[in-house]
């Protein structure tokens, strides 16, 4: 149980970033942290107590093997992750060429 | 047949793939490929309408089930998959035969159309997934193809619009993820249909996870309370993007997954259902009325994109509360119908309205409405397309939205929600007023002496703006009993009947 409760508090000082922070940097790291922390619960979720890798073989019968299955979610969360980062750290390059500022607060052609 | 199903996620993964590999010394392979695969695809869209009116299942890899658990990867092509295919596909072909034209300002060609692929490539995977996980990966494969689409003109305010767009979509991913985490901890399966079966009885569990994925869902839809990255990503975007964002993927991404969730996989819910019913009015009114102050072209249209959504959403929600009451069979349907209804007529107008803030934008090089004007003699298909759909949005008969928007009021009125159906005749009011303003200042009024040598736009544009004026005026027809017979009916069976999903999907 406390380790749902770490997660939970892992999700909200991620979100707390994504909120607070005006850097576009912190922003993003801020959103990375909340990514960890559903992968963290991910995997939480699949884990027996006593359970050792799910990998089938003869000399290991009648074991008790983890759930495998948010494991391979959890690698395909983290595939999705990298791309989503990378291409918000590269538009916060193009944004700091162009203001040549993080600061989000110098950001505002868009209004209304 | 059922071997015809993964051709929507192949045909254009492939195109794009093949686009990227080839377009660095074949630049211009990319908007073939994009044009014939979407022309492909339409056909066979129109051909599984029209021959299989039967829900199509298909097994990636063919994986029997074990011990009567469903473990293959299933795509599922139902009645109600069949609208938003129809939807993904038709717009597509008609964006992206504008985009020929419209693109050759653009450097790195190949890349746009790259993208365009992948981003078709995740809708149709979102539409006919048929397991709650691959519908995230596909989603997110959608929706990073189209935060690169947004900031595809890399100017200061795309570049803005498309991070506020990617750390809004970030977060409603993750809030989807966490709630497919939770269903797969207490069902033990992912498979859609296999969920349906195992979730637990209606309770707080339920109620949490409903939030969770409303909440995720809601925001890539748009609705009230999550709108707020809409109108800069919309309107900053290339026309054709937009017209693809505006008229496709909030659709395909957003609504049609909260209406499957709400419909077929849940357990039908009031409290679920009301709060549905209230975000789309809230959605609705807010919408239109931040649109009316409006005086950039592609915002006014990315505001009245929130209300207009808000309308299908309140089709769709009067239709749950209807059943979950157990009310009137004959009102849900109706209810129903005039949301999938408004979903379909709202894809075809907006794109085309997108289309024409394109059309007048590449000439005349703004979208302020204060400084055009008189452009109808100097372009007169854009004005008369633009005429067409200003008129359907705003419920003018004969064109589709007139009828869509009637269906959803009497619906209302006959499920005695009178506030909902006076709501929804004022904003269409004001939707009209608003688009009375477009007509006037871009298109009437004095011609600026600045824009004395615009031209008609060329070929390619032009023609794909006066087919969906055509179609505009084609979808009213669905209101005739055997054409709704054959389109919208099997879609309102689909989620009418919410327990046979998981009946004809997985066989129990």
């Amino acid at each position: 149980m406390i380790l749902f409760i770490l997660c939970l508090i892992l999700f909200l000082i991620g979100l707390y970033g994504v909120m607070v922070q005006r850097n576009l940097v912190k922003i993003i790291i801020g959103l990375a942290i909340m990514e960890y922390s559903v992968i963290l619960f991910l995997v939480l979720i699949g884990y027996i107590s006593g359970g050792t890798v799910p990998i089938i073989s003869e000399s290991f019968e009648n074991v008790l093997y983890v759930d495998p299955l948010p494991q391979a979610m959890v690698l395909t969360a983290i595939v999705i992750g990298l791309a989503t980062k990378g291409l918000m750290l590269s538009v916060a390059i193009r944004l700091y060429k162009k203001y040549g500022t993080f600061d989000i607060r110098q950001m505002n052609t868009l209004k209304g | 047949m059922n071997a015809l199903i993964p051709m929507y996620i192949i045909v254009p993964l492939g195109a794009a793939f093949i686009t990227v590999i080839l377009g660095r010394w074949l630049a211009s392979i990319g908007k073939y490929l994009l044009n014939f695969s979407l022309l492909y695809l339409t056909g066979l869209t129109f051909y599984l309408i029209i021959y299989a009116p039967q829900t199509l299942v298909y097994r990636v890899g063919g994986f029997a089930d074990a011990g009567g658990i469903p473990i293959a990867i299933f795509l599922v092509l139902d009645g109600f998959t069949k609208i938003l295919l129809l939807i993904i596909s038709l717009i597509g072909l008609m964006v992206a035969f504008y985009s020929i034209s419209y693109t050759k300002q653009y450097t790195g060609e190949d890349k746009f159309y790259a993208l365009f692929c992948l981003m078709l490539a995740g809708m149709f995977g979102v539409v006919i997934a048929g397991d709650i996980f691959n519908l995230y990966v596909f989603l997110e494969i959608a929706s990073i193809a189209s935060y690169a689409l947004v900031a595809f003109g890399i100017e200061k305010q795309q570049l803005e619009a498309t991070f506020k767009y990617q750390v809004l979509g970030g977060v409603s991913s993750l809030f989807i993820l966490t709630g497919i985490g939770f269903i797969y901890w207490t069902t033990g399966t992912l498979n859609l249909a296999d969920i349906a079966t195992q979730l637990p009885e209606a309770g707080f569990f339920n109620i949490f996870v409903s939030v969770l994925l409303i909440g995720g869902f809601g925001l890539k839809a748009a609705l009230f309370p999550f709108h707020s990255w809409l109108p800069d990503a919309h309107s900053s975007a290339p026309s054709p993007i937009s017209a693809m964002l505006s008229g496709v993927l909030i659709k395909a991404v957003g609504v049609y997954v909260i209406i499957r969730l709400f419909f077929n996989i849940f357990q039908l819910n009031y409290e679920i259902a009301m709060a549905i019913t209230v975000l789309g009015t809230l959605s609705m009114i807010i919408g239109v009325l931040l649109a009316v102050g409006q005086w950039d072209f592609k915002r006014l249209l990315a505001y009245h994109s929130i209300s207009q959504m808000g309308y299908v959403i309140i089709g769709v929600g009067i239709g749950l509360l209807v059943l979950t009451r157990g009310g009137s069979e004959k009102v849900a349907i109706l209810a129903i119908t005039g949301g999938i209804f408004h979903m379909l007529n709202h894809s075809v107008f907006k794109a085309l309205l997108f289309l024409n803030a394109g059309a007048v934008e590449y000439r005349t090089g703004t979208r302020d409405l204060k400084r055009l004007g008189g452009l109808a003699e100097k372009m007169p298909v854009t004005a008369g397309s633009s005429f067409i759909a200003s008129m359907a949005i705003s419920g003018i008969p004969p064109f589709n939205g007139f009828f869509s928007k009637v269906i959803i009021i009497i619906a209302a009125i006959q499920a005695g929600y009178y506030w909902l159906a006076l709501f929804a005749v004022i904003v269409s009011v004001i939707t009209l007023a608003s688009f009375t303003k477009v007509q006037k200042y871009a298109f009437h009024g004095e011609l600026h002496s600045k824009y004395k040598d615009v031209k008609e736009v060329p070929f390619s544009m032009a023609f794909s703006m006066t087919l969906l004026a055509l179609i505009c005026l084609v979808t009213s027809l669905l209101i005739i009993p055997g054409v709704r017979g054959a389109i919208l009916q099997p879609a309102v069976d689909a989620l009418l009947e919410t327990a046979r999903y998981s009946i004809t999907v997985i066989g129990i």
